[in-house]
């Protein structure tokens, strides 16, 4: 009992001596930021979602000529190389020819210059601008972000609980859902809402109440080869999900092999346990 | 469990041979053969298994990780999506290795949290314990050099926020960051350091490793009653088969939900701004580390208020150095928690009221996790500092007052009895 009363002395002792200055973690609480985005991005349904997700080909197809013949204006998608591009259902052949309607900087030379050359299918895409600095230079001061990573690289926090049953449901498209609601989103700024010269607001955008990029793309800006009709909406859907198998282009060879592993997990654990009860079945025996 | 006598006898001449000269095989029968655990253990005891599976699968899997990676600030973020996308099966070893961190994490709480409801820390186990704290400590340090190697937006920008952490240390604060940094940032030689320490320390917690698991061989396991072995013969059984085939049975259902989060989950228990290059001069609007780092994010902003001498503003600690010091006690005083419990009975079993405070506890620990993923902005700052203030409570007020307090239930005379019991 003596050690309790020499701890509670001590304790009530160091009570006292605490002069909290408290004011300085009110002025923090006022200063609350909004939360952004002000809507959360829809639910699509993806070809490459749920654990047999399998890439449609043929949007990724037209999510490349949606890329190439508007993003790529300003957008760079620097880790992708051409000869990826066969995964999107094109033949050697076809991606090389791709490739040549490039124009690359290679170099130096033997004569120590840099050149240009046609592209060829070992070579990433080439970027618009040369740095970030000039890309910043040419869009108000926002260099545009590259794509081969952005389908990760955004998502909205679900929140609690949402977020366990995302465990359970194998929800892991919150990246295209987002690129697919910003793109289609974009409206007036309602009354009351003040947003900065220059900047478009987008109720979806997750950074503020409006972004630096206007709305890209419109009804009809693209011809898509097979005949699909290029809303605003499916053009946006097809570049989504281009984006993303940009980001992972191993995302269906990943769960092909992970349903093979549980099938080989699940068997495995059943004769685990089986010869768990063996084992410990004589036990009980022996000692009977 | 040294039960004194050795009963490996070595086959032939060779082993006889080797035997009185380096006796490893004798080392290996009496650790991993004849070893004699308690037979009530149950599953709750597989995870020091699991924990040694997946510290063997991050070693692996690392050291195929660092033959591609490249540790310089210029090249780190595309090295790590050159493995993703043409090393082969790089993109393997990597979600292996990254979500692997995760499950080692979700393995140790369990771990300790099991060590926690029966007491496995009580006298003569304290050194067993403290070990395990030290590797836990040893791996939190491990977790978080390695999430900085990717040079991401949160790998850096974590790696400027916990070395911070040093600069708020008086006097000599600042100079403990910059060593810590290899400059005034971090930069190039930061990312070169923690890539070296972070290929060292693995190696490091393998040997704490290897003490634990002597510690844990001297003195026994515990087990569920908390009363220790009276009689080896009906009361334990050897390690082989009996604990190797359980263990492997539980190392292949946490094979499972591992493999759930590597092929159908990966970004699940990451944060999407680490695709994203790292950038100093871009702070993310919300810094925040990796979950199992949580609970302790948030002890760590709980304190928002100065310390200083009543009625003058001589500010002793202020809230920075407030916060660093909560945060690295949360972890300090899981070393003392062998004399903070004053209890004459080990297991939570017969604790009737120790039960109850401990899901509290672990209910607090979550909340707390919780919170760390929050803003440091409204309620939340101060829900943080009532939960810290209850972990506090909880090792240093209730742990010993339960011990006073608390009418434990009749402890079994011996494993055999409280087996028969049922």
């Amino acid at each position: 009992m003596k050690s309790a009363i020499r701890i509670s002395g001590v304790l009530a002792a160091a009570a006292l001596c605490l002069g909290l200055s408290g004011s300085t973690g009110l002025a923090k609480e006022e200063g609350a930021t909004p939360h952004y985005p002000i809507k959360h991005p829809h639910h699509l349904h993806w070809s490459f979602a749920g654990p047999f997700g399998h890439w449609d080909t043929a949007q990724l197809q037209r999510g490349l000529k949606v890329y190439k013949e508007v993003c790529s204006a300003c957008h760079s998608l620097r880790l992708v190389a051409f000869r990826d591009l066969e995964a999107l259902g094109y033949s050697e052949e076809q991606v090389k020819a791709f490739a040549a309607g490039f124009t690359v900087k290679d170099g130096p030379n033997a004569e120590g210059e840099m050149f240009e050359r046609p592209g060829r299918p070992s070579d990433r895409f080439p970027s618009p601008y040369a740095n970030v600095e000039a890309a910043a230079a040419a869009n108000n001061g926002a260099a545009p972000p590259d794509f081969s990573l952005l389908a990760k690289a955004r998502g909205v926090s679900r929140g609690f609980p949402t977020f366990i049953f995302d465990a359970f449901t194998l929800y892991a498209e919150g990246g295209p859902d987002y690129i697919h609601s910003l793109l289609t989103g974009y409206e007036k700024a309602p009354e009351g809402v003040e947003i900065s010269e220059g900047s478009n607001y987008n109720p979806y955008f997750a950074g503020g109440p409006a972004l630096a990029m206007a709305a890209p793309i419109s009804d009809g800006q693209v011809e898509y080869d097979d005949g699909t009709k290029a809303t605003v909406d499916q053009m946006a859907r097809d570049v989504a999900a281009f984006m993303m198998w940009a980001a992972e282009p191993n995302l269906v060879e990943r769960k092909a092999l992970g349903f093979r592993v549980m099938v080989f997990l699940v068997l495995f654990a059943a004769l685990t346990y089986l010869v768990k009860k063996k084992v410990w079945a004589g036990l009980k025996e022996k000692t009977a | 469990m040294s039960e004194g006598h050795s009963t490996y006898a070595p086959q032939n001449g060779v082993m006889k041979w080797l035997d009185a000269r380096l006796p490893l095989p004798r080392l290996i029968y009496n650790s991993f053969v004849a070893y004699p655990v308690p037979r009530n253990l149950n599953s709750w005891y597989t995870f020091g298994g699991i924990l040694t599976m997946m510290l063997a699968a991050q070693i692996l899997t690392g050291i195929v990780l660092a033959m591609h990676y490249v540790a310089n600030t210029a090249m780190a973020f595309d090295s790590v999506e050159h493995i993703m996308r043409d090393v082969n099966y790089g993109w393997l070893m990597r979600r292996l290795h990254a979500t692997g961190a995760s499950m080692f994490f979700i393995a140790v709480y369990v771990h300790m949290f099991r060590g926690l409801y029966y007491g496995s820390y009580k006298a003569p186990r304290e050194m067993l314990w403290i070990l395990g704290v030290l590797i836990y400590l040893l791996m939190m340090m491990t977790a978080f050099m390695g999430y900085v190697l990717p040079w991401g937006q949160m790998s850096f920008w974590g790696a400027t926020v916990i070395t911070g952490f040093f600069s708020a240390i008086p006097w000599i604060g600042t100079g403990i960051q910059e060593f810590l940094l290899g400059g005034y940032a971090v930069d190039n030689a930061t990312l070169n350091r923690f890539f070296s320490l972070h290929y060292l320390l693995p190696f490091m917690i393998a040997g704490v490793v290897v003490l634990h698991v002597w510690a844990l061989h001297v003195t026994g396991q515990t087990n569920p009653t908390g009363v220790e072995v009276k009689n080896f013969r009906t009361e334990t059984v050897p390690f082989s088969p009996y604990a190797t085939m359980k263990d492997a049975f539980a190392m292949v259902l946490f094979l499972i939900l591992f493999a759930w989060f590597v092929f159908y989950q990966p970004d699940y228990l990451g944060h999407p701004d680490n695709y994203i290059e790292a950038n100093p001069l871009k702070t993310p609007s919300h810094i925040v580390p990796e979950w199992y780092f949580l609970p302790f994010y948030a002890i760590l902003r709980a304190i928002t208020f100065n310390i200083s001498i009543p009625f003058t503003d001589v500010v002793l600690i202020d809230s920075k150095l407030g916060g660093v010091i909560a945060m690295f006690a949360s972890i300090l005083v899981l070393f003392f928690l062998p004399w903070l419990d004053t209890s004459k009975v080990r297991s939570a079993k017969y604790r009737p009221l120790y039960r109850q405070f401990f899901w509290i506890f672990v209910a607090v620990c979550i909340f707390l996790g919780w919170l760390g993923s929050k803003p440091a902005e409204g309620i939340y700052p101060l829900l943080a500092l009532i939960g810290t203030i209850y972990y506090f409570a909880h090792f240093l007020l209730i742990m010993p007052w339960l011990g006073w307090v608390e009418k434990t239930r009749p402890v079994p005379a011996s494993i055999a009895d409280a087996v028969l019991a049922k």
